[in-house]
C-alpha cells in the first residue's frame, strides 16, 4: 500500500500504542496487582487508559495535519489464506480517531471515578480482593474497543467486537455469586449470560454478513469491500442488501435494537462505572460506529436504510414508553440508552451519519455523566444506609444491655443484613436534592441534555437528528419526536421522584456526598455535556464534526437549524417536563405510595412496569420451547435413544455378547487356553517318561555313552 | 620287528578290557584303574603309528595324554577321598542323588 511516505509524517507510528498500552496497564495489575494497594492499581489502569486517550488525541492531530487522509498502519500479517489475505492492520482517519476519542475520553474518566466507586462498593459486599479484577477487566475492554474502532478490516472489528461482548459478559457478572442487592443468589450471573446469549444471535448476523462478503465482494478489507461494492450492487443487489441486513442484525445484537435490546436492561446488575462505559457511552455504540463505517454500502441500498431507520426509530419510541415505567434509577436510565441508541440507528439508517455520530458522541457524554451520578446516588443511599444500620444498632445496644451479649450480637447483625434494602429503587430515594446538592445539579445537568433542552448537548445532536428525519422519512420523525417527548417525561419523573419532596426511606435522609475522585470526573462529563454542542452547531461555519467526519464519510450535507422541528421538539420537551411536574413534582411520592400514573393509565402502565411483557414473550416464544425442546433432547433422545438404547443396549450388548459367546468361549478358552494347555501337559508327560533315564547309576551313563560312541562310530565307518 | 596290526590289536583289547571295567566294576579305584588302562591303550596305538610312520607326534600325544591322566588322578582321587570322608563308603552305585 501507499503507506510508507505518508506514515512519516504524523504520529501515526503510535497506532498500535492504542491497544498496547491498555493491554500494558492489564499486564502489570495483573502481575503485580496483589502486591498493589487500591490506589495504585487505579492509578496503573487509569494511566494505561489515559494513554490511549493522549495517543488518539496524537493521532486525530496527525489526521487533522494530513488534511483528513485515511492513513493505515500494518502492525503484523495475520490470516494468509488463498485469495484471503488479512493483516492486523490499523486504520486511522477520521471517523475512527472519533471514537477513539471517545471511548478512551470518556473511558478514562470512568476509570478515576471508578476508583472512589470500588473502593466503597467492594467494602459493601465484602469483598475487597476484587479491586483488581474490576479494573484488570476495564481495561480489557478498553482494548477490546481500541481494537473495534481501529480495525482496518470486518474480521479485525469483529475481534473487538467479541472482545468488548467477553468484557461486558465479565463485567455483568462482576458479582456473580450474588443479585444486585448482595444477596446470595445466580441473578448476576444470570444476566451476564443472557448478555452473552443475546449477543451470539447478533454475531451470528454479523457473521453470515461476514460470510457473503467474502463471498461476493472477495475482501473483508474496508475499502476493498467498499470498492466491489458497487459492480455488485449493479448486478445482484440482493447481495447487498442482503449483508445489511444481516449486519443490521448483529448492530441490533450490540447496540441493543429491537427485537434483542432485551439484555440491556438486565446487564445493570454490572457495577454502576460498567454501566455508564460499556452500556451506555462506548460498547453499545459499536453497532453505530459498524453501520457508520459500512456506510458506502448502506448507501448503495435504500431499502435496507429504511429498515434500519424503522427499527431504530421504533426501538427509540418503545424503549422510551417502558423507561416512563421503571423504579430501578439504573433501569431507567437503561431503557432510556436503548432508546437514544435508537435515535442514532435511526440517524445511520436515513444516511444521516454525522447526526448519528454526533448524537453518539453527546449520548457518551451526557449519558455516562447520568450513570455515574446515578452511581454516586446508589453509593450515597448505601452510606446513607450503613451509617443509619450502624446508629440504630448503637441505640439498641444501649437499651437492651441487660439481655445478654448474644442476643443484642443477632439483633445488631439482623439490623445490618435482615432486609433487603435496594439502594438502586427510586421509591426509597426522595428529598436526595438537600443531602447530595453535588450530585442533584449533575445529575440535572445530564437529564436536562438527554431531554434536549437548549443550550446542551443534547439539543443539538437530537434535533439534528429529527431534522434529518424530517426529511427522509415522515414516519421515522414522528416516532422519534414522540419519544422525545416520553425522554423528557421520564427524566422529569426520576428528578423528581429522587431529588425532590421528603426522604422516603431513613437511608435516603441519612444520604451523604460522594468525594472528590468520584465528583470531579462528573464535573469534567457535566462541561462537556454543557459545552458539547459546539462541535457541531447547525450554523454556516460550524459544522465542525460534519466537516471533520466529511473526510471519511465524502461530503455530508450540513443542515442548517430548522426552527420549526427545534421548536417542536422543545415545546414537547418542556411540556412534557410540566406535566412530569404536574404528577410528580407538585405532590411529592410518600413512602410506599403506588405510582400516581398507575390509577390513570391503568393496564397500559401496567404494561410500561412489565416492560410490555417483551421477557415474558420470549420465554414463551423462544427460552421455553427451547428449554423443553433441550428437555426432550436430554431425556429422549440422549438419555433413552442415544444412551440407554444405541449405546447400552446395541453397542455394549454386541460386544459384550462377542466377547462372552464367541471370543471368551470360543476362541480364547477353545482355542488358544486349550493349545497352552496341551503344551503344557505334554511337556510334563514326556519329561515323566524321559526323568527315568536319569536313574543315577553312573555306569549306566557310561554304558549311554559307550553305545553313543559305538553307534557314531558305525555311522562313520558304514555311511 | 613285530608288525604294527599286533599292537593295534593289543590296543584294541585292553581298550575293550578298561571299558568293560569301567562299565561293569562299582569300586572308583577300579574304575580309574580301568579308565587308565583305556588311556594306555589309546597310548599304545599313538606310538605303534608313530613307529610306523617314524613321526614324533605321536609320541608327543602320549606325553600329553600321560600328564592328563595323572592330573586326572591326582582330582580324582582327591574327589574319592572326600566322598569316603562324608560316607564311610565308596559303592559308585550309591552316589546316586542326582536321579531325575
Amino acid at each position: 500500500m501507499h503507506l510508507n511516505e505518508t506514515i512519516s509524517s504524523g504520529f501515526f507510528f503510535l497506532a498500535p500504542w492504542l491497544v498496547f498500552a491498555p493491554v500494558t496497564g492489564l499486564l502489570i495489575n495483573l502481575i503485580f496487582g496483589r502486591q498493589f494497594s487500591e490506589k495504585v492499581i487505579g492509578t496503573v489502569a487509569s494511566l494505561a487508559s489515559g494513554a490511549a486517550f493522549v495517543v488518539s488525541v496524537l493521532l486525530a492531530y496527525s489526521v487533522s495535519i494530513n488534511h483528513g487522509e485515511m492513513v493505515s498502519v500494518p502492525l503484523a500479517e495475520w490470516i494468509h489464506i488463498g485469495t484471503l489475505q488479512l493483516d492486523w492492520t490499523f486504520r486511522v482517519d477520521s471517523l475512527s480517531t472519533t471514537m477513539m476519542l471517545v471511548v478512551s475520553g470518556v473511558g478514562t474518566l470512568i476509570h478515576i471515578y471508578a476508583i472512589g466507586y470500588m473502593h466503597e462498593d467492594v467494602r459493601f459486599k465484602n469483598d475487597e480482593g476484587r479491586f483488581n479484577r474490576f479494573f484488570i477487566f476495564l481495561n480489557l475492554f478498553i482494548a477490546a474497543m481500541m481494537i473495534l474502532v481501529s480495525g482496518d478490516s470486518f474480521m479485525m472489528l469483529f475481534v473487538g467486537w467479541e472482545g468488548v461482548g467477553l468484557c461486558s459478559f465479565l463485567l455483568i457478572g462482576f458479582w456473580y455469586e450474588m443479585d444486585t442487592l448482595g444477596r446470595s443468589s445466580w441473578a448476576n450471573s444470570n444476566a451476564a449470560k443472557k448478555a452473552f446469549i443475546v449477543n451470539r444471535v447478533g454475531d451470528f448476523g454479523f457473521l453470515i454478513a461476514g460470510f457473503l462478503m467474502f463471498w461476493y465482494l472477495g475482501s473483508f478489507q474496508f475499502d476493498a469491500v467498499f470498492a466491489a461494492a458497487p459492480a455488485v450492487a449493479e448486478s445482484a443487489p440482493w447481495v447487498i442488501v442482503a449483508i445489511t441486513l444481516f449486519m443490521l442484525v448483529g448492530v441490533a445484537g450490540k447496540s441493543a435494537q429491537i427485537p434483542l435490546y432485551i439484555w440491556l436492561p438486565d446487564a445493570m446488575a454490572g457495577p454502576t462505572p460498567v454501566s455508564a462505559l460499556i452500556h451506555a457511552a462506548t460498547m453499545v455504540t459499536a453497532g453505530v460506529y459498524l453501520v457508520a463505517r459500512s456506510a458506502p454500502l448502506y448507501t448503495l441500498v435504500p431499502q435496507a436504510q429504511y429498515i434500519v431507520a424503522m427499527v431504530g426509530a421504533g426501538t427509540a419510541l418503545f424503549a422510551a414508553t417502558i423507561a416512563v415505567g421503571q423504579y430501578d434509577i439504573k433501569k431507567v436510565l437503561a431503557y432510556s440508552t436503548i432508546s437514544q441508541l435508537g435515535y442514532m440507528i435511526a440517524a445511520v439508517g436515513m444516511g444521516a451519519y454525522v447526526a448519528g455520530m454526533f448524537h453518539l458522541i453527546a449520548h457518551a457524554f451526557f449519558k455516562a455523566l447520568l450513570f455515574l451520578s446515578a452511581g454516586s446516588v446508589i453509593l450515597g443511599l448505601e452510606r446513607g444506609h450503613h451509617a443509619h444500620a450502624h446508629h440504630v444498632s448503637h441505640v439498641d445496644h444501649g437499651k437492651k444491655k441487660k439481655e445478654g451479649k448474644k442476643k443484642e450480637e443477632e439483633r445488631g447483625h439482623n439490623e445490618e443484613h435482615g432486609e433487603a434494602f435496594d439502594p438502586g429503587d427510586m421509591r426509597n430515594m426522595g428529598g436526595m436534592r438537600k443531602t447530595m446538592p453535588l450530585t442533584f445539579w449533575l445529575y440535572l445537568i445530564g437529564a436536562l441534555a438527554l431531554a434536549g433542552i437548549f443550550p446542551l448537548v443534547g439539543f443539538w445532536s437530537k434535533d439534528e437528528i429529527l431534522l434529518d428525519a424530517s426529511l427522509h422519512y415522515t414516519s421515522v420523525y414522528w416516532q422519534l419526536t414522540i419519544a422525545a417527548f416520553f425522554t423528557a417525561f421520564y427524566m422529569g419523573r426520576q428528578i423528581w421522584m429522587v431529588f425532590f419532596g421528603e426522604p422516603r426511606h431513613a437511608a435516603a435522609a441519612h444520604a451523604q456526598e460522594s468525594p472528590k475522585v468520584i465528583t470531579v470526573p462528573l464535573m469534567i462529563l457535566a462541561g462537556l455535556s454543557v459545552l458539547g454542542g459546539a462541535l457541531n452547531l447547525p450554523f454556516e461555519g460550524f459544522h465542525n464534526l460534519g466537516h471533520w467526519l466529511g473526510y471519511t464519510l465524502g461530503e455530508v450535507e450540513s443542515l442548517p437549524l430548522d426552527l420549526k422541528v427545534a421548536s417542536i421538539s422543545t415545546a414537547l420537551a418542556l411540556l412534557a417536563i410540566l406535566i412530569s411536574w404536574l404528577i410528580y413534582g407538585r405532590n411529592t411520592l410518600r413512602a410506599g405510595q403506588p405510582d400516581p400514573l398507575k390509577r390513570p393509565l391503568g393496564f397500559i402502565f401496567t404494561g410500561m412496569e412489565n416492560k410490555w411483557f417483551v421477557d415474558e414473550g420470549y420465554f414463551a416464544v423462544i427460552v421455553n420451547p427451547f428449554k423443553k425442546i433441550s428437555q426432550f433432547l436430554a431425556d429422549v433422545i440422549d438419555g433413552r435413544f442415544w444412551h440407554d438404547f444405541v449405546h447400552d443396549t446395541v453397542i455394549l450388548g454386541t460386544y459384550n455378547w462377542l466377547s462372552e459367546i464367541a471370543l471368551d468361549r470360543y476362541a480364547d478358552q477353545k482355542g488358544i487356553d486349550a493349545f497352552a494347555n496341551w503344551l503344557g501337559d505334554a511337556t510334563q508327560s514326556i519329561s515323566a517318561t524321559m526323568r527315568k533315564v536319569q536313574n543315577g547309576f553312573v555306569r549306566s551313563y557310561a554304558l549311554a555313552v559307550m553305545l553313543g560312541v559305538v553307534l557314531i562310530l558305525g555311522y562313520l565307518i558304514f555311511k | 620287528m613285530v608288525p604294527v596290526d599286533y599292537y593295534i590289536l593289543l590296543s584294541a583289547v585292553l581298550f575293550t578290557l578298561g571299558a568293560l571295567g569301567v562299565l561293569i566294576r562299582r569300586n572308583p579305584l577300579i574304575i580309574f584303574m580301568s579308565i587308565e588302562l583305556m588311556l594306555n591303550a589309546g597310548n599304545l596305538a599313538f606310538v605303534a603309528f608313530a613307529n610306523m610312520y617314524k613321526s614324533f607326534s605321536g609320541q608327543i600325544f602320549v606325553f600329553f595324554v600321560i600328564a592328563v591322566a595323572a592330573a586326572e588322578v591326582a582330582v580324582g582321587l582327591a574327589l574319592i577321598v572326600e566322598i569316603f570322608k562324608t560316607r564311610k563308603n565308596i559303592n559308585i552305585d550309591e552316589m546316586n542323588s542326582l536321579k531325575g
